[in-house]
């Protein structure tokens, strides 16, 4: 039961997060919102940070570590085939019938609205990475704070770099200052 | 498009994409040097037009890019077989190292250690999505009514805790309408 309602739930979240990558992020805390027993808002900036610093997509590795929190490998292994399902479903279906699906004027039109939409969606999951991690019972994390702000702006001065290389630098800083403060 | 039947087989499909799956951080864009390699340079699948063509379309249909792209080379292949297997081939590297990965943190989650780490790694975490918030907008609110769009998305998703489906929904609709009126304006 457990596994057919996980394949249920990222079902939607494969066929209605369009663009890839930080997309499904939004979906996610949605889930964790109406889920708690499945994870919670923390677990997902810890699955976000362990997606980027390893291969492959960065949706399907959320899906994996999201579905095994749920439910173990198995559960790892359901929520992944539930989020590509709609991908191979409609990717037959373009592939068949539509040629130059992406230069038909309908699908411009409505990528002016979905993008703005998109970074919305994204914006509203970046503030529930920020409240676990720079906010502890209404009040702000200092120390936490002033990394941030070293890190975004390091991160923006040096955009080529790895976003592993951030990732290993900020667990090497929380080991050094013994973080969270 | 048509499927282009020759030689290829369903494990070179696979094993193909578990290489691409299995050798490139974070997917999307990131994938691109790979497959340029392996499925232009080795096996000459598709041409350099039609692998940007196929990755156009990969990012305006619903679900992860690299998962559409794989699903459509390989649909040109082998037809729903081909595009079953090359998405299956491009998620087993996923699937392993974050199952192993999840089973060793999960096991060691008291530690100390670890706690310290990753309170480090949360703070990267919210530098590289804000980083990807700036980059993302400048490309996605190009007008007023794109803005207006966003801060009414946050403002949804935030305070009224509504649907992220309802937004995508929304956008669609919103940007076949807007769209629809400026041309109309225009004329």
């Amino acid at each position: 039961m457990i596994f057919l309602l996980l394949f249920y739930e990222f079902f939607k979240i494969g066929l209605f997060s369009i663009g890839g990558g930080l997309t499904t992020l939004p979906f996610l805390y949605n889930l964790a919102e109406k889920r708690p027993d499945w994870f919670t808002a923390k677990n997902i900036v810890d699955m976000l940070a362990i997606s980027e610093s390893t291969p492959g997509p960065i949706g399907i590795n959320m899906a994996t570590y999201a579905g095994f929190l749920t439910a173990g490998p198995f559960g790892g292994l359901i929520a992944t085939l539930g989020e590509v399902t709609p991908s191979v479903i409609i990717i037959c279906i373009i592939a068949r019938f539509l040629d130059q699906f992406d230069k038909n004027p309908l699908v411009r039109d409505a990528f002016y609205g979905l993008r703005a939409a998109v970074i919305g969606l994204i914006i509203f999951a970046a503030s529930k990475v920020f409240s676990v991690t720079l906010f502890k019972a209404g009040s702000i994390r200092g120390l936490e704070t002033l990394l941030f702000f070293i890190l975004l702006g390091l991160a923006l001065k040096f955009r080529k770099v790895h976003p592993l290389i951030w990732i290993v630098l900020g667990a090497a800083l929380g080991l050094l200052l013994k973080l969270p403060s | 498009m048509s499927i282009n039947r020759d030689k290829t087989t369903l494990w070179q499909l696979y094993f193909s994409f578990f290489k691409i799956g299995g050798l490139t951080f974070g997917g999307g864009l990131a994938m691109l040097p790979m497959l340029q390699r392996e499925v232009i340079d080795k096996y000459r699948w598709v041409t350099e037009e039609q692998l940007l063509d196929i990755y156009a379309i990969g990012q305006c249909t619903p679900g992860i890019i690299a998962i559409n792209t794989a699903s459509m080379i390989g649909y040109r292949k082998r037809g729903v077989w081909g595009s079953i297997i090359s998405t299956l081939g491009m998620v087993t590297p996923s699937l392993v190292l974050i199952t192993l990965l999840a089973s060793v943190l999960t096991h060691f989650e008291e530690s100390i250690l670890l706690q310290q780490a990753f309170g480090g790694i949360r703070v990267a975490v919210c530098a590289l999505i804000t980083q990807s918030v700036i980059t993302l907008y400048k490309r996605s609110i190009v007008d007023f009514p794109t803005l207006i769009l966003c801060l009414v998305t946050v403002a949804g998703t935030i305070f009224l805790q509504l649907s992220p489906i309802l937004f995508v929904i929304v956008g669609i609709l919103f940007g076949l309408v807007v769209q629809n009126l400026k041309r109309r304006k225009a004329e």
